[in-house]
């Protein structure tokens, strides 16, 4: 009798334990889902005519044309803007990360008691609305003749991204036990050595995740690249933005460009989600 | 030729002074032990030989040279640290031979003495793999190897075998031994652990407080402890104390009442100690004897018995609350509430004063 009440509730509890399973899983499709639906609605609609692409109530079947890629291709130079992207996002990431490891470095290996302060000041800058810089950054710009210019952009993006490049770099760099430095310093490693030999190649995951998050976030930056830039310089953010307003609301068409834009950016992360995962959860998970 | 030499050192952290002057000769080819309790100061003051840590004030020479400034690698000298400190990202011969590629020296030099390293360490089947893919004991003799590689004047090992199991810790200890009797090497070792200590050195140095207690051989100090924290620290299981006080004594002899109401009349220099004052018997186990209770007037109530197979020892307690360890045979029959007679030792018991330090016994080779 006894035995049979045990296993009841053994039965029970598993039972109980699956069914929380199908839950949380039926919860975390639906939240990636509905991450995804726009994505998704937009490549759809980029395939659509505007005509489709206005249709009450959405379709989701509609004869596919390329018509609007044909068109942005004909107005626009997208190489230009991609090539923009690609020289602005991956030299605030170089620059960056020339800044951030030497900071973090010093800020994990020899702390001192503003060091923890130091961290917070640099991340409170993020917490700030960037258009309250806009104007004097704008003035700076237009002084030093940096307006509308790839230089001006890496500048703005380097400074906006190192606060969190340093912070990330700081938690990597916080995992590595201080006496595998020191045993290199005992091995006759100068600081250069120490840094490259021994430092990188063992934070080498939390770096990769860190220079591809300031990728990411340079690709994607708009306030700055919309008010900094206007032909010359400016990337596949610029360029989307040039396909809304001014040119009336062209769904179809928007949504063409903005698929052109997402999908590198799209493309990389996708290879590279392993590490971003990691770099994302902030060392949290070894 | 490799005497380091130091003369006080200090180092502090802002207000906090972690070594308050230390002053000691290290000869060469010497198995030195730094030992003492946690936040005594023995890792600091090892690490500021290695130069991993800037000093306040004093000098270090390593024979005639002084170093006190020098960058760690300019030193000379090979560290080993607790948590090995190995590469993870480079195999094992990479891990030993990181410091003669940086070094410039050529490969065939390098390849030699990695060869060399590996066997004398057993680790000739292992160069290819990483850390990760090998135990504790093995990790420990890459951290060693990699310091032997080096030729240094000076090896430093700071807490060794501390991560390891007990039988691979005792295992390692004796090839420790082995290895500084055959690298004929000057070595500086840091635990806490008074039976590494007890078992390596050739002199063991006592820290308390960030400074010296006592340096000696590890008979001399286990034998001859300067004060009672000396004697208290080395010895397992501890020295026992018991509070008493003088009732006379001169140059033959000292009489001492114990709180419990015991007399002893003990072969120590009375001379100096005046009557009435207060001090500490100490006396180790092996120098109690547990007798019939009748037999003796200083007598006890048995509180545990731990039977060790070869010994058992019985922590008895006095009448007046003390607690006193016993060494006894391994088949000592008691059982807890026995009341039992004990039985000192004369002869090897120590007297402290009141401040701690060791009234000195009559002759030395009583011990």
């Amino acid at each position: 009798m006894f035995t049979n009440v045990l296993s009841l509730d053994r039965l029970s509890l598993k039972s109980r334990r699956r069914l929380i399973n199908v839950l949380l899983g039926t919860l975390a499709w639906g939240v990636a889902l509905a991450v995804f639906f726009p994505i998704f609605w937009m490549i759809l609609t980029s395939f659509k005519t505007e005509i489709d692409a206005f249709a009450t109530p959405p379709q989701l079947f509609f004869s596919p044309t390329l018509e609007n890629y044909a068109l942005i291709n004909e107005r626009s130079d997208y190489f230009h803007f991609a090539w923009n992207s690609v020289v602005v996002s991956f030299g605030s990431t170089i620059i960056g990360m020339m800044i951030a490891v030497p900071a973090a470095y010093s800020m994990a290996f020899f702390e001192t008691k503003r060091t923890k302060s130091t961290l917070l000041w640099m991340l409170s800058t993020k917490m700030l609305p960037p258009v309250g810089v806009l104007v004097p950054i704008y003035l700076l710009f237009k002084d030093l003749g940096m307006l509308d210019t790839r230089l001006g952009l890496v500048i703005i993006y380097t400074l906006i991204n190192l606060p969190i490049m340093v912070w990330m770099a700081y938690t990597y760099f916080k995992e590595i036990p201080k006496e595998v430095l020191e045993a290199a310093r005992m091995d006759g490693a100068s600081l250069f050595q120490e840094i490259w030999r021994v430092l990188l190649p063992m934070s080498k995951g939390g770096l990769a995740s860190t220079v591809l998050l300031s990728l990411i976030l340079s690709w994607n930056e708009a306030f700055w690249s919309l008010n900094l830039t206007a032909s010359q310089a400016a990337p596949l953010t610029a360029l989307i933005a040039s396909y809304s307003s001014p040119e009336g609301l062209f769904w179809a068409k928007l949504s063409a460009v903005s698929t052109l834009a997402c999908a590198p950016i799209l493309i990389f992360g996708w290879i590279s989600q392993k590490q971003l995962v990691r770099g994302l959860s902030f060392g949290a998970v070894k | 030729m490799a005497d380091l030499t130091i003369k006080n050192l200090r180092k502090a952290y802002g207000d906090i002074e972690i070594l308050k002057g230390i002053d000691l000769e290290i000869k060469d080819h010497e198995f030195v032990v730094f030992v003492g309790p946690s936040g005594c100061g023995k890792s600091t003051l090892l690490r500021s030989i290695a130069g991993l840590e800037e000093v306040t004030g004093g000098q270090i020479f390593l024979d005639d040279k002084e170093i006190t400034e020098l960058a760690p690698a300019k030193r000379d000298l090979a560290m080993v640290f607790q948590s090995y400190a190995l590469y993870p990202h480079m195999s094992v011969r990479k891990n030993m031979s990181f410091a003669l590629e940086l070094a410039k020296q050529d490969k065939a030099t390098i390849n030699e003495k990695v060869a060399e390293a590996a066997r004398i360490l057993e680790l000739t089947h292992l160069l290819d793999r990483k850390p990760k893919d090998l135990s504790g004991g093995q990790r420990q003799r890459v951290a060693i190897g990699r310091s032997i590689v080096r030729h240094p004047s000076v090896f430093l090992f700071d807490e060794p075998l501390s991560n390891l199991d007990a039988a691979l810790r005792i295992q390692t200890r004796l090839e420790l031994a082995r290895l500084h009797h055959d690298l004929n090497a000057t070595m500086i070792y840091v635990t806490h652990d008074q039976v590494e200590a007890m078992t390596l050195a050739d002199k063991v140095v006592v820290l308390n407080g960030g400074q010296i207690e006592q340096v000696g051989s590890p008979m001399e100090l286990y034998h001859h402890p300067v004060n009672q924290f000396v004697a208290g620290f080395l010895g397992m299981p501890k020295m026992s104390f018991l509070p008493g006080r003088v009732l006379s004594g001169d140059q033959s002899g000292i009489n001492v009442e114990l709180e419990s109401g015991v007399q002893l009349q003990l072969p120590i220099s009375g001379e100096k100690v005046a009557k009435g004052s207060d001090v500490t018997l100490g006396v180790r186990p092996e120098h109690i004897t547990v007798t019939d209770k009748d037999s003796s007037t200083f007598q006890g109530r048995l509180d545990i018995a731990e039977h060790l197979g070869s010994d058992t020892y019985c922590y008895v307690q006095t009448e007046t609350k003390q607690t006193l360890t016993v060494r006894a045979p391994g088949t000592f029959p008691g059982a807890y509430g026995d009341t039992v007679g004990l039985s000192l030792d004369l002869s090897h018991c120590h007297l402290f004063d009141a401040q701690g330090k060791a009234i000195h016994k009559l002759s030395r080779s009583a011990a």
